[in-house]
């Protein structure tokens, strides 16, 4: 029996996990898919937004959002994720877009984000070299930041785990009853679960855990992002994360330069009939090109070295929803969690613990917190030195298993020990798979060391849990017939 | 008869037409460039044949399959059964390369050997 | 502790290159490492297990094992040590002209490395569906060629039960007759040129021989399936673009793609050596040598061979160009080596006045009759007919010495005959 179970792990749920496993709660994090973070946020922008976008007055997003980007220097040094403050511009290139532009430096303004500066053609040429010469002004937000999505989630739950909370994987939750008091969440394999309260922030899904929970009705829509990733080498890739003027659905496609190393371009913003629908498409690939060009100069699409699309959870209020459910007892509601869900997440998080709070549950802090996670070693990141003294200590931190982003054989048994069995479990912990090569030289050798580490067949281990299996079978095991018969 | 013959000995790929009388047995092969694209004509409208490769199973820990191929180009028509018979073995090491895994493989005088060396 | 070690040259690259680089400078008195990443010495040739190799370098038809153990025996030499399991992830040029590679490897931990002159062998990687930019979903089941043929050739895994392969590279035509010869259906190969990117031998051995359609222009415009492969839609191209209302499926739960190979300068680009971005590998002199003096280039790393004989030669003459650069007798001039009509490049891009020069190409036409010209100066001094000249295949000539005979500009075109 938990006192509370969070239905799903990405940036709300294991924030709220964080939070909440600081506290003498039994806690419960459970994630529909293999590994956390899989759903929306596995395919998030990355950027740590400046707080400008939308009125504090009018949203409860852009309140959180304003909290949650202060919060990230702590996050960061006691968690350990990739972030760097490395600012953002929001650059128009003609005088209509200047209006447009002044109205979210004054919106800024209102909203009480400090240091953000109008600049001319010739600062923001300035401060970003990049940048299409032909701009004519905008704004600097030094505020605004990049981030590892999926590497904030994965060091969310490792501190919440480390703290006591515990973690179900592939447990997607099909019905929720209460009785004497008690939840209890039945998951599609037959798992069940119990806990005083259940917070629901299961991103596309929200809709459907509400329902079967008996709580409040809504529908949440997927818009898709669609994201080209370029090469490291890519001579795009700006100091600064670069906003054209937004539109009414989104904040435009940008050109990030990523906490890892990489460019990143886009996302587009189109509304997708099926959740699960994560495809790209070639149009959009020429439309983002065509469209980031006019803003930075060295965009190529000889440079993408892989795309994928994400799905925004959208209310039809364009803003979050997270309160107590009025219609059945000791339920949070994290829903419509859609930009700028990633920097408010810490807020977010800290907003459904006072709900709690004020909802009744005790919140005793634990005696003995464990802040910090331990150091985090990457070969890439490490001086020769070190990597010397990690060696004597074992071998594996220098046998460099994926070449194109420099990750060691260590790396990546410490993802699987740390429950990441998947290839895109490991992929998105350690970078390996994620470099220009796209696994291509990798892919059997870490395949290979997933198996030997965790027990799992090679023939049965999957890119990202359920069905989706790796490998047909061992050589041998279908019978050769090449007569012309036999390929009918 | 004429036949359209695209040579595969080497990466030449020379185009070979084989011509035939309809009262001889013997095909006559021009556009080769060396006698090798005759034979292969020949043998590719007779009795085709191929080189056969393939891995077999070994407890290595360095090298889980072993490399092993035909001596000679095989008949066509053992391939599969050579494949399937191939893959169900299990080879202790040492080998060696050139050392036969199979001999006289269906009687044509055509050995499966080793591709490379293994162990000590 | 951190190693040093300190030889006077060092190749990059244990495959058909590096080793056949190494055979070369092992016939000096110079001491040479060889580094590779791989626990094994011989490179991607290791999982190529089929034969068609050596029939110009050892004359002898052998199987990629083989070819890697015989080039690898020449290596063989008292002076010549090999590190493998190493990888280098950074060089860098030291004020003495020499180099210095940070290596790292389990058996021996950090190590610097120096030499007085580099061989760069370093080979290249494919082209894969990200780079290619396929619509669709991102399921399990799509590979490279070469990812899957490790996967079969090496640890005896099989990719799938049935595949369509994207692109008619070499490396696809021997998938699909390997993935045949293991069980798995293949159901097409798809090329999105009018003409196999392959040898035309491997189009008869691989594809003919099982009765495997070839697609030419066509395309795949989407690849379906949520949790493995299910089946992708495959279009004609009419002027390069796809005719989706002509297209079709093709149920699959495999995708391999084919799709052509990149060399794999990122250590070059740490020493500042310039590239060509017609052939994504260096510029390179008579000598096979790089802006950066003392660091030489050869097989796929200068740019993609169809033949690894071609690569072992190219690279056996970058080795003894080393040798002649250590000793001091290395005669290099500046005069330039370009193309014109027909022709995607030429390696090298400069040429010594009397001495013969070796040059590859990779032509842009198919045809039946071709002839390749060279003109010095503007005077046609050279001609060579081709019969069957297509992009797939690379032209490689000799020029004599006597025609090299002034300095100044040698254009090499391709002339198709009327």
């Amino acid at each position: 029996m938990y006192d509370a179970v969070i239905v799903g792990a990405g940036v709300s749920g294991a924030s709220t996990a964080w939070q909440l496993s600081h506290y003498d709660l039994k806690v419960a994090l459970v994630e529909r898919w293999a590994d956390v973070g899989f759903g929306v946020s596995k395919a998030n922008s990355g950027i740590i937004h400046g707080g400008f976008h939308h009125s504090a007055r009018k949203t409860l997003k852009a309140r959180l959002e304003i909290l949650g980007n202060l919060m990230f220097d702590k996050l960061q040094y006691e968690l350990d994720f990739p972030f760097h403050r490395n600012g953002i511009l929001v650059v128009a290139f003609s005088d209509e877009q200047m209006v447009t532009v002044r109205k979210l430096y004054q919106q800024g303004v209102e909203n009480g984000v400090r240091n953000l500066e109008m600049c001319g053609r010739d600062r923001l040429l300035e401060l970003e070299p990049k940048l299409n010469p032909e701009v004519v002004g905008g704004f600097y937000a030094p505020n605004g930041g990049t981030i590892e999505p999926y590497r904030y989630v994965f060091s969310l739950v490792e501190s919440a785990r480390r703290n006591g909370c515990d973690l179900f994987c592939n447990f997607e939750v099909v019905s929720g009853e209460r009785k004497n008091n008690l939840w209890t969440l039945t998951a599609a394999d037959g798992r069940t679960i119990k806990a005083r309260y259940v917070i629901n922030a299961a991103g596309l899904f929200a809709d459907r855990v509400s329902a079967v929970c008996g709580a409040e009705e809504f529908k949440i829509h997927a818009r898709k992002g669609e994201e080209y990733l370029l090469d490291r080498n890519s001579p795009a890739r700006p100091g600064k994360v670069v906003f054209p003027v937004p539109s009414r659905e989104s904040k435009g496609i940008l050109v990030i330069p990523t906490a890892e190393g990489t460019t990143m371009i886009g996302p587009t913003a189109d509304p997708a009939e099926d959740k699960l629908d994560t495809t790209t498409s070639a149009d959009n690939m020429q439309r983002i090109v065509t469209l980031v060009s006019r803003m930075v100069n060295g965009v190529s699409t000889r440079d993408v070295i892989t795309s994928f699309a994400g799905l925004r959870p959208v209310l039809d209020s364009e803003d979050f929803y997270i309160d107590l459910s009025e219609k059945v007892p000791h339920f949070v509601q994290v829903a419509g969690i859609q930009s700028p869900g990633l920097t408010a997440s810490p807020a977010i998080g800290e907003y459904v613990k006072d709900l709690l709070k004020k909802d009744g549950l005790e919140l005793v802090e634990k005696e003995k917190i464990e802040y910090r996670n331990p150091p985090h070693h990457e070969l890439r990141n490490e001086t020769p030195e070190a990597l010397d003294r990690l060696h004597a200590d074992d071998p594996a931190w220098t046998h460099v298993v994926c070449r194109c982003e420099k990750i060691s054989e260590a790396e990546i048994i410490e993802a699987v020990r740390k429950g990441h069995t998947t290839l895109d479990g490991v992929k998105f912990y350690t970078r390996a798979g994620m470099g220009r090569c796209q696994g291509g030289f990798c892919s059997a050798k870490i395949m290979k060391i997933i198996s030997r580490e965790s027990g799992i067949p090679m023939e049965e281990l999957t890119k990202k849990g359920g069905n989706s299996r790796l490998l047909g079978g061992k050589l041998g095991t279908i019978k050769v017939n090449t007569t012309p018969e036999a390929a009918e | 008869m004429e036949k359209k013959l695209i040579c595969i000995n080497c990466p030449i790929g020379c185009h070979l037409t084989a011509e035939r009388s309809n009262d001889s047995d013997a095909w006559s092969v021009t556009g080769n460039r060396c006698p090798r694209g005759e034979l292969y004509a020949r043998n590719e409208l007779t009795d085709p044949r191929r080189v056969v490769t393939a891995t077999v199973r070994c407890n290595s820990e360095l090298m889980p399959r072993l490399p092993v191929r035909s001596s000679e180009p095989l008949p066509k028509r053992y391939i599969d059964a050579l494949l399937n018979r191939l893959y169900d073995m299990e080879v202790k090491i040492p080998v060696k390369r050139g050392e036969v895994l199979i001999a006289n493989v269906e009687n044509t005088g055509i050995d499966v050997i080793f591709s490379c060396d293994c162990g000590k | 502790m951190i190693h040093d070690f300190s030889y006077d040259i060092a190749v990059i690259g244990a495959g058909a290159a590096g080793l056949a680089a190494a055979a070369e400078t092992a016939k000096s008195p110079f001491r040479t490492v060889v580094i590779d990443r791989e626990d094994q010495l011989g490179g991607i040739l290791r999982q190529c297990i089929h034969n068609g190799f050596g029939l110009r370098y050892f004359k002898e038809e052998l199987t990629g094992p083989e070819y890697a153990d015989r080039v690898a025996a020449l290596a063989a030499k008292p002076n010549v040590e090999f590190k493998t399991g190493t990888a280098v992830t950074e060089i860098k040029r030291l004020p003495d002209n020499g180099f210095e590679l940070l290596a790292f490897s389990a058996a021996e931990g950090v190590s610097r490395i120096r030499a007085r002159a580099l061989f760069l062998g370093m080979g290249c990687r494919e082209r894969n569906r990200g780079n290619l930019a396929i619509p669709g979903s991102r399921p399990a089941g799509i590979f490279t060629a070469g990812a899957a043929q490790k996967l079969l050739n090496i640890e005896g895994m099989l990719p799938g039960k049935s595949a369509v392969i994207v692109g008619s590279g070499d490396i696809g035509l021997i998938m699909a007759r390997r993935l045949r010869w293991s069980g798995v259906e293949v159901k097409a190969v798809v090329e999105i040129m009018p003409h196999p990117s392959g040898l035309t031998r491997n189009v008869v051995q691989c594809l003919n021989d099982f009765g495997i359609p070839l697609y030419l222009e066509h395309s795949v415009v989407n690849i379906a399936g949520r949790e493995r492969v299910q089946y992708v839609e495959v279009a004609p191209l009419d002027n390069g673009i796809p005719q989706l209302d002509r297209q079709f499926r093709i149920e699959c739960d495999t995708v391999l793609f084919s799709v052509g190979l990149i060399p794999e300068n990122e250590l070059s680009r740490q020493l500042g050596v310039e590239l060509n971005p017609a052939t994504g590998g260096a510029i390179v002199d008579a000598n096979l040598q790089t802006s950066v003096p003392g660091v030489f280039a050869g097989g796929n790393v200068l740019h993609v061979h169809d033949l690894v004989d071609f690569v072992s030669e190219e690279a056996a003459d970058a080795g003894r160009s080393i040798v002649h650069y250590l000793d001091g007798t290395l005669n290099s001039q500046a005069n330039p080596v370009t193309v014109s009509a027909n022709l995607k490049y030429v390696v090298p891009n400069k040429f010594n006045t009397g001495e013969k020069g070796t040059y590859s190409f990779r032509p842009l036409i198919v045809s039946d009759a071709a002839t390749l010209e060279a003109e010095l100066n503007g005077r046609l001094v050279w001609k060579r007919k081709f019969t069957y000249v297509k992009p797939a295949e690379m032209l490689k000539v000799e020029l004599p010495a006597e025609i090299l005979n002034e300095s100044g500009t040698l254009v090499f075109r391709l002339q198709e005959e009327a």
